[in-house]
């Protein structure tokens, strides 16, 4: 079947900062001094196992960052395209997204949430619990079956799962015997015992424990709402992993749009001091006295009413989602670069007196030139360290903001969303948690491990641990 | 003969961490007689501060002690459980620090910290406390203790908060008290305060000192038997006279050969070449072999044994050994050679001359950030250096020398005065012009360790110069020039695409000396360029600048506090005391017969590395008083010990003494 790949913003964003993750890559692998703390997150084992989990968020993101549109039977002779934007992700997920029920279900339920009056076979209405559309359908007797089936489908999916693991466990000893010249056999062994210079033991426990969890996942899913429904009777696993990309774009590219203006106004605050300080400081002061969020719901009312009268601009609604959640990472960009800000300027102000600031200057080395080759090659280490920390601030920031209508567009999945659809419903009795809890453990789980992430980053940048980590 | 005090055996400390472990100390054995100040020396990396960490069981975490016995008065150390620990340290052996600044908590008073001591190691309390603190704050000279006792470190300048640390360190009279470089974060003159303090507080108390320092001046003045260490062993243990008449081991005859003092002005200093070796590797024989200029060809692979070499006096190495005995004649340590610096007095005209150079500090206060007053860091000066020259510029932290530096290469801005180089007034030119002119004036900075840019590779960082000021057309030109300039300075070519973070301090230094060369200036400022180093490095960095100063015809203003360092390289010398120059002249004159009550002190306060010359003491009192209030009249008339009623009320005028040699003092003699 034809299809035509379709370019969001964000989509362009995304694969941008892949690229410049690369290219970044590439750079370092010629300059040892540069490789040489991520060589030290490499070692760190709790930093290594959040990254192995880090790395599944990211690419159910990436796969949910490849849009397009499949075509339709040509009119008039004219090739046409269907008006729904698809994903890579929505075509793997394709059976969670397409059975669709009428309404709340619990998870692994064969039967809706709510009574209906129904007509039953005798002939008679009656108030009872129908049959889901899809959920356990292939039960012909639920009450009976439903529970072997779901251990039996687990069970095969966990040993598919572990086969999986043990091939990938494999591969690993495979390369590191490869590197180390020696057999398979003592590859392993060396795995296990965490003597690689990168932790793959660590790599492949947080592995391990995913496919624990994933593999009966990915074996019932077919056949039941493993998370439950929501109120439209949407698949709550579908929209849990769908919100994976909006989290993830909005923590990097609004962690992104801070760096500039963080980085050049911190620098210039602290190298020219005097008048520029001042105004560069007043700015941040005042900025961050601003309740943030009064500033991102006044921002994001503009953007919106500017998209609305504007259609012709942006002819369907996944567009203006997608340009809605731009504008929000640029937002909360904008509103949070201060505090790295800050950072900056103290460690220029103590920079900027060392040595071979000076002797640049007695060359009569410029001012910019001093400040880009000098200065912020040394700043980077708090600039990484800045970074990795503030993401899960701003997945959580998202997270509030969604909830109280001012983030990313009501049609767009996030973990936001999903906490607000699901708050009204926690009174109700018996009450519908799933929606709630599953946005919150996958919340949760990525945060942590961006947290992790970030712990082992800034052990492995931060030069005063540097050099206790060398005496000790 | 009666046990000693502390009998350290075998001792070996390893630090773990990196590819293999470091053995910090190897096998070291001494003993410390009651009441016997016994010094370490060594360079930095020999293991000197592990050493004392180890007795005290105060290693960091990675540190751990392998082996051996330290015995104190009979009773092992190592064998005690670290709350039996506590009670020794503080009580029976105590320590005082290098950096006084950071021994002391900034956010408790003096007094209470003293009164921790007092409590923890005693059975006082209550008033007798109070009392036992003014007796300890007396007992290191603190003046006006009580009032003294009340304040918080930040009030109080180095030299007092080593007193203080004293006083810490005394509270509950130890047996033993070792220090860690006690007098090498301090001026001179505080110094030479600190250690005869030391000395009588160890003669009146009886007390054991175990004395670690790099200065053979400071082991000069104060210790009685001395251990020269090297990578982490001794290698020659012997009474002060005797290690001072006639040091045994070829490692300890190469550190006093590299004494900027000892060697004639004209000659070459004795450098060892290259550094210690790395401690995380197998010996196979003596470990200062590959630096040995005597070495024997079984030196290489067989451990040296012990050897008499005098009564007490006890040497590791093989020269010494039955066969070898007598090989050691003075022949055989290579002299030098001598160069000729047949200088030439031709007064041409100056290259450099600095009048009346101010730079003050505004001092702001209040909320709209008034400036109240001026911290006079250099505060008239005038100086001149003509072509192939080197002015040297002595003085004690605090005085403004390397403000005179900086604000001539105007990297601060001076704010009065004229700095003229080459006929052109420097501080009268524009930015445009001035980025031009930056060529004729370079530095070289104190701390090789900041002076190089990590981020930046050597050839980018020697090139940069060149560049920014548009020196050499092409490409292939700055290479080969970069080639020489390497060269020149003792460095292969292959060092261009590297980084900082491999070389060792020297290293730094002459790649430093090579970016500040690459320009090729007239003039450069030299701001400590070897006071981070050990001194048989220093001596190196020392010969490199003089044959550069040879062969290129180059001006030096040389900036240091060390005599010994400035009376070797300059050819003029001016002293500067709170911003102003008090005496300058020709370096004979001035070092030889000073006429400034404040040179005389500075010259005797300076530690010589002769146990037999002890120069009369001039004991200056106090610190250096703050820039931003200097006292009225002359600076130094609160510390002068002949100060004339004049010299409080009015600033005295030059005065020359000889063609040369001019002072600024109202004492006529």
């Amino acid at each position: 079947m034809p299809v035509r790949i379709e370019l969001l913003w964000s989509d362009l964003a995304v694969w941008l900062l892949v690229a410049g993750v690369i290219g970044l890559v590439l750079y370092t692998r010629g300059r040892p001094h540069l490789g040489a703390p991520w060589m030290k997150v490499g070692r760190s084992a709790s930093g290594m196992a959040a990254a192995t989990v880090l790395a599944a968020f990211v690419l159910v993101g990436l796969l949910d960052s490849v849009h397009y549109r499949s075509a339709l039977p040509p009119q008039d002779g004219k090739p046409a395209w269907s008006t729904e934007l698809r994903s890579l992700l929505d075509r793997v997920l394709e059976p969670l997204r397409a059975k669709r029920e009428k309404t709340y279900s619990a998870p692994l339920a064969t039967h809706l949430f709510a009574k209906e009056t129904l007509q039953l076979p005798d002939g008679s209405e009656g108030r009872v619990y129908p049959r889901l559309r899809h959920g356990g359908a292939h039960l012909a007797d639920p009450q009976a079956d439903r529970a072997r089936d779901i251990a039996v489908k687990s069970l095969r999916g966990l040993s598919l799962a572990l086969l999986l693991w043990f091939a990938v466990a494999i591969v690993v000893s495979a390369m590191v015997a490869r590197r180390n010249g020696t057999d398979i056999e003592a590859a392993w062994r060396e795995v296990w015992a965490g003597h690689t210079p990168l932790q793959w033991r660590a790599v492949l426990c947080a592995l391990g424990v995913l496919c624990l969890f994933a593999g009966p996942v990915a074996a019932l899913a077919p056949h039941y709402h493993v998370l439950g429904t929501d109120k439209v009777g949407q698949d709550v696993l579908y929209q849990a992993l769908k919100s994976i990309r909006t989290g993830l774009v909005i923590g990097t590219l609004a962690t992104l749009v801070t760096l500039p203006f963080a980085l050049v106004l911190g620098v210039m605050a602290g190298y020219f001091r005097g008048w520029v300080d001042d105004v560069i400081q007043y700015l941040y002061t005042t900025l961050s006295s601003i309740p943030g969020v009064l500033l991102i719901a006044a921002a994001v009312l503009m953007m919106q009413v500017y998209v609305e009268n504007h259609p012709e601009l942006f002819p369907s609604t996944e567009i203006r989602a997608d340009v809605r959640l731009l504008a929000l990472c640029v937002i909360l960009g904008i509103t949070s670069w201060t505090g790295l800000c800050r950072l900056l300027r103290g460690e220029v102000l103590k920079l900027r007196e060392l040595e071979y600031i000076q002797a640049a200057q007695a060359f009569g080395v410029s001012r910019w030139r001093i400040m880009m080759r000098h200065l912020t090659p040394n700043l980077m280490h708090i600039v990484m360290i800045a970074l990795v920390m503030d993401f899960s601030g701003l997945v959580l920031a998202e997270a509030v903001l969604s909830y109280i209508g001012v983030g990313v567009d009501p049609s767009m999945t996030s973990f936001g969303t999903m906490i607000n659809g699901a708050r009204l419903e926690m009174a109700r009795e018996p009450m519908v948690w799933w929606s709630l809890a599953a946005a919150f453990v996958f919340m949760l789980t990525l945060v942590l491990a961006a947290n992790l992430f970030a712990d082992a980053v800034r052990d492995a940048f931060d030069p005063r641990l540097i050099v206790a980590g060398a005496r000790a | 003969m009666t046990a000693p005090l502390l009998r350290v055996d075998g001792l070996t400390t390893v630090i773990h961490g990196g590819s293999s472990p470091l053995r910090a100390v190897d096998g070291l054995s001494f003993d410390i007689a009651a009441g016997e100040t016994f010094a370490l020396v060594g360079e930095s990396g020999c293991g000197k501060s592990m050493t004392a960490l180890s007795v005290m069981r105060l290693l960091p975490e990675a540190g751990e002690i392998t082996g051996g016995r330290v015995e104190l008065q009979g009773g092992n150390l190592l064998a005690l459980p670290e709350s039996r620990m506590r009670d020794v340290r503080g009580h029976r052996v105590a320590m005082i620090f290098q950096e006084p600044g950071l021994s002391l908590n900034p956010v408790m008073t003096v007094g209470d910290q003293i009164v921790e001591s007092v409590r923890r190691h005693t059975a006082l309390r209550g008033d007798a406390v109070a009392a036992r603190v003014l007796e300890l704050l007396d007992a290191v000279r603190m003046p006006d203790a009580k009032r003294r006792a009340a304040e918080y470190p930040f009030q109080m300048s180095g030299g007092m908060k080593q007193r203080v640390m004293i006083a810490i360190a005394l509270a509950c009279d130890p047996a033993l008290l070792i220090a860690d470089e006690p007098t090498t974060a301090l001026d001179v003159t505080v110094q030479a305060q600190v250690l005869d303090l030391l000395r009588e507080l160890q003669q009146s108390r009886g007390m054991a000192m175990l004395l670690i320092t790099h200065d053979l001046g400071v082991v000069a003045q104060v210790a009685q038997r001395v251990a020269v260490m090297y990578a982490g062993q001794i290698v020659e243990t012997a009474p002060v006279d005797a290690f001072f008449a006639g040091p045994a081991h070829p490692y300890a005859r190469k550190l006093f050969a590299s004494l900027p003092e000892r060697a004639g002005r004209g000659r070459a200093l004795a450098a060892i070449p290259g550094t210690v070796p790395r401690l995380d590797r197998v010996f196979a024989g003596c470990r200062f072999a590959e630096r040995c200029e005597v070495a024997l060809p079984q030196c290489a692979d067989t451990l040296p044994q012990w050897h008499e070499a005098g009564r007490d006096h006890a040497v590791s190495c093989h020269l010494y050994g039955s066969d070898e005995r007598g090989a050691m004649s003075d022949e055989r340590m290579t002299e030098p050679p001598a160069s000729s610096s047949s200088s030439l007095i031709t007064h041409r005209s100056s290259l450099l001359e600095v009048e009346d150079l101010k730079v003050w500090f505004p001092v702001r206060k209040g909320l709209l950030q008034r400036t109240v007053g001026h911290v006079r860091a250099v505060d008239g000066v005038s100086l001149a250096i003509a072509p192939g020259r080197t002015l040297g510029l002595v003085g004690e932290s605090g005085c403004g020398k390397t403000t005179v530096g900086k604000g001539l290469l105007r990297l601060v801005e001076p704010t009065g005065g004229r700095v003229v180089i080459d006929g052109d007034d420097f501080l009268a030119l524009r930015r445009g012009e001035l980025r031009r002119r930056r060529r004729d004036v370079q530095i070289i900075f104190q701390d090789p360790y900041a002076s190089l840019n990590p981020r930046v590779r050597i050839g980018d960082a020697l090139e940069e110069g060149l560049l920014a000021l548009g020196v050499g057309a092409d490409a292939g030109w700055r290479q080969s020039h970069i080639d020489g300039l390497l060269a020149e300075v003792g460095l292969a070519p292959d060092v261009k695409s590297r980084y900082p973070h491999e070389f060792s301090g020297g290293q730094r230094q002459r790649i430093a000396i090579a970016r500040a060369l690459a320009v090729e200036p007239k003039l450069i400022v030299c701001d400590e360029p070897t006071s981070a180093l050990d001194v048989s490095v220093q001596a190196q960095i020392l010969n490199l600048l003089k044959r550069l100063q040879r062969e290129r015809g180059l001006s030096y203003l040389f900036i240091s506090h060390n005599m010994a360092v400035i009376e070797y390289m300059a050819d003029e010398v001016a002293v500067m005391y709170l911003g102003r120059i008090v005496e300058q002249g020709l370096v004979g004159e001035v070092l030889r017969a000073p006429r400034h009550p404040y040179t005389r002190a500075l010259l005797a306060a300076v530690p010589v590395a002769d146990p037999r010359q002890q120069r009369a003491a001039i004991r200056l009192h106090g610190d250096l008083p703050s820039p931003q209030d200097p006292p009225a009249g002359c600076h130094f008339h609160p510390r002068c010990p002949v100060a004339l009623p004049q010299c409080s009320v009015e600033y005295p005028g030059e005065k020359s003494w000889s063609a040369t040699h001019r002072v600024c003092c109202h004492l006529r003699d």
